[in-house]
Parts: C-alpha cells; structure tokens; sequence
C-alpha cells in the first residue's frame, strides 16, 4: 500500500468523508477516490455502487482485478425533539444500525427516565451542532413542532449536506416554515429537500407508527445517496 | 455491533499502522478480499503487522491470524505481495484452523 493513500484514507475516515481505496490485485497498485471524484468505465461504475452500498469487493474492469475498500462514516440521525415519536424512534434506530442523538433544550422533556440508553443532550440545537457538526452521513428529523427549536437545526442540516432532513408537521405548518427559511438565507433547492411532512407514506398513525416511516425513510435516503441528481439530468 | 460515529484511534488498525509507520517501522497490511460460506470477518477488514510480528485487528477472528502474521513478516522482508487462500478444502488451511467452515482470501502486503 502506498503510505501516501493509507494517510489520504486516514484524514478522510477522521473527517467522516467517504473514501474508497481501489488496489490492482495484478501489481499491487492503488489510489484513493474520494465521494464525487470521477472514475470511468466499468471500474466507475463499481465504484459508484461500492460508494452507495458501502460493500467492499473485487471487480474485474479493463481487464484487470480491483480491490474495491469502501470506507463509509456510520451514518448516525440526530433527532431535534425529545418527544414521544423519538421515545419510539430511538431503540428503532439503534438496532437498524443508526446510533441516534436527541437534542431538546426543554429540559421537562429531555429526561434519561424518558430516554434510557440514549445519547441526550437537553441544549438549544445551535449549542450542540456547534460542538458536534452536522454532516453529509448524519440525517436530522424535527419533530419539536416549535420553530424556536426546529429552524436553526433544519437551516445548519440543509448547510451541511445532510443527506436526509425530515420535519414533522402538516403541509400548512410546512409553509409557514419555508417562508421562515427562507427568509433565514435558506435556497428554494435546499428546503426542496425537506421532507415535510415527515415519514414515509404508509398510513402511520401512532407516534410508534411515524417513527417507522421516518426511519425507512432515513434508511432509503441513505441508500439512494447521490441517485437523485442522476435522475434530475436523465 | 459497533456502530461508533467517530474511528476508535486506539483500536482501528489503519490509523495504527499510520502510527507505526511515522516512527519508522516496517508494516504489512493484510485484508480480506473474498470470503465465502460462515467467514467471521466481512470482506474488507485488516490485519496490521510490523517486523516484529505485533499485530493489530483481525481477518478471521482469531483462526488464521498466526499463519497471516508470519506470512506477512516474509512480505515485509521480500517487499512482495500476496494472495493467501484458507479454507476448508485446503489441508493446511484447515490444520491452521478456519472450524466455522468458511473460506477467505486475504491480500498481504507492504506498506510503501
């Protein structure tokens, strides 16, 4: 291995930024491809498919055998809310394989009796974020209904790529918030990107039910990453 | 499951042979290519061992981590990489001991 990729993988693993190192099983070579970077042929495709399912694997491209190591961060959901939804959500989540965090500066709320086991932080979201950034491997569901708490949390997931942002409300509620957002510097593709309301659309009802649909939909942004703008520019 | 949000430094053997390899010992990086049947390490994860045969992470959990190590040594000293196969078809293999009935290909090579 080259000492120069094994520091390049390094920094991007501490970063939490994907990273994928390709090895030629034929002369030992590799390289370091980072999420975004272009890659063509065969070789790209797998690539692009190691990068969305993180599976690490060979391939054979161009006629030679690559090592595909995808080195995904754990994606992990912060929760804005520590409500009954979240109460739901959380042990959910932890089995799916998504360690979860709640944020609620409403101290009544945030309570370890309420969460036990739960990583819990009774601070306004613009405290916690600070300490602990937002990233494109973190998904953000608001579910406090109260701007208050929900708008900067929301506006700092948008700026930070998150790749799901979900908000409880109803599509009214919504509104009022997209014209706060905006009026926060948020773009119009930005809030786009919200889901509002929250949850895939099966029909939930309980607040148990709602933190299933939020959680299949956590899990199905994270696993069409990047197919998106694909299918924006078919 | 270990589901941390941020690399375990302590434990995580790519940043260790980082680590070895700024205070200039010689490393070898093992990684599992292919596994098939019950393997108890998914494709991808790493041994890290230096000259001296210290060693870091796992390939197999524990069943053929000794034969990885002195095999890696040999990389270290020829600067040759290589693809070692175990298994219960091959009898070495089995000997060394993979008893889950897997097989896996691991990758061995230098670093720099």
């Amino acid at each position: 291995m080259d000492p120069h990729a094994l520091k390049t993988l390094n920094a991007e693993r501490r970063a939490r930024r994907a990273a994928i190192l390709v090895t030629d099983l034929g002369d030992g070579r590799d390289r370091i491809v980072r999420e975004g970077d272009q890659v063509a042929g065969e070789l790209g495709q797998a690539v692009a498919k190691a990068f969305r399912s993180g599976s690490s694997g060979s391939v054979e491209a161009e006629g030679r055998t690559f090592f595909l190591n995808a080195h995904l961060p754990q994606p992990r959901l912060v929760v804005i809310g520590a409500v009954h939804i979240s109460q739901a959500l959380a042990p959910m989540a932890k089995i799916a394989g998504y360690p979860l965090e709640i944020v609620d500066p409403r101290t009544a709320f945030a309570t370890p009796d309420r969460f036990p086991d739960v990583e819990l932080h009774a601070e306004w979201p613009e405290d916690v974020l600070k300490r602990q950034p937002l990233d494109s491997y973190t998904a953000l569901a608001a579910v406090t209904h109260d701007p208050k708490i929900d708008d900067f949390a929301l506006k700092a997931a948008l700026d930070a790529n998150c790749f799901y942002v979900g908000a409880l409300g109803s599509r009214k509620t919504h509104a009022k918030r997209v014209e706060r957002l905006l009026a926060l510097g948020a773009s119009a593709d930005q809030i786009a990107r919200i889901h509002a309301p929250i949850g895939l659309d099966i029909g939930a009802a309980s607040p148990a039910e709602i933190a299933v649909a939020v959680l299949a939909q956590t899990i199905h942004a994270f696993r069409s990453r990047g197919l998106e703008a694909k299918g924006a520019a078919a | 499951m270990d589901n941390s949000i941020y690399l375990d430094e302590a434990r995580d053997p790519l940043i260790i042979a980082e680590g070895w390899m700024k205070d200039g010992k010689d490393v070898a990086i093992a990684t599992v290519v292919e596994t098939w049947g019950s393997a108890p390490r998914p494709v991808g994860s790493h041994l890290v061992i230096d000259a001296e045969g210290n060693f870091h992470g796992s390939v197999s959990g524990g069943c053929v981590e000794g034969a990885v190590v002195s095999e890696a040594i040999d990389v270290i000293d020829s600067g040759k990489a290589r693809m070692l196969e175990f298994g219960v078809a091959d009898e070495t293999a089995w000997q060394v001991g993979l008893s889950c009935g897997g097989c896996i290909k691991v990758y061995v090579e230098r670093l720099g």
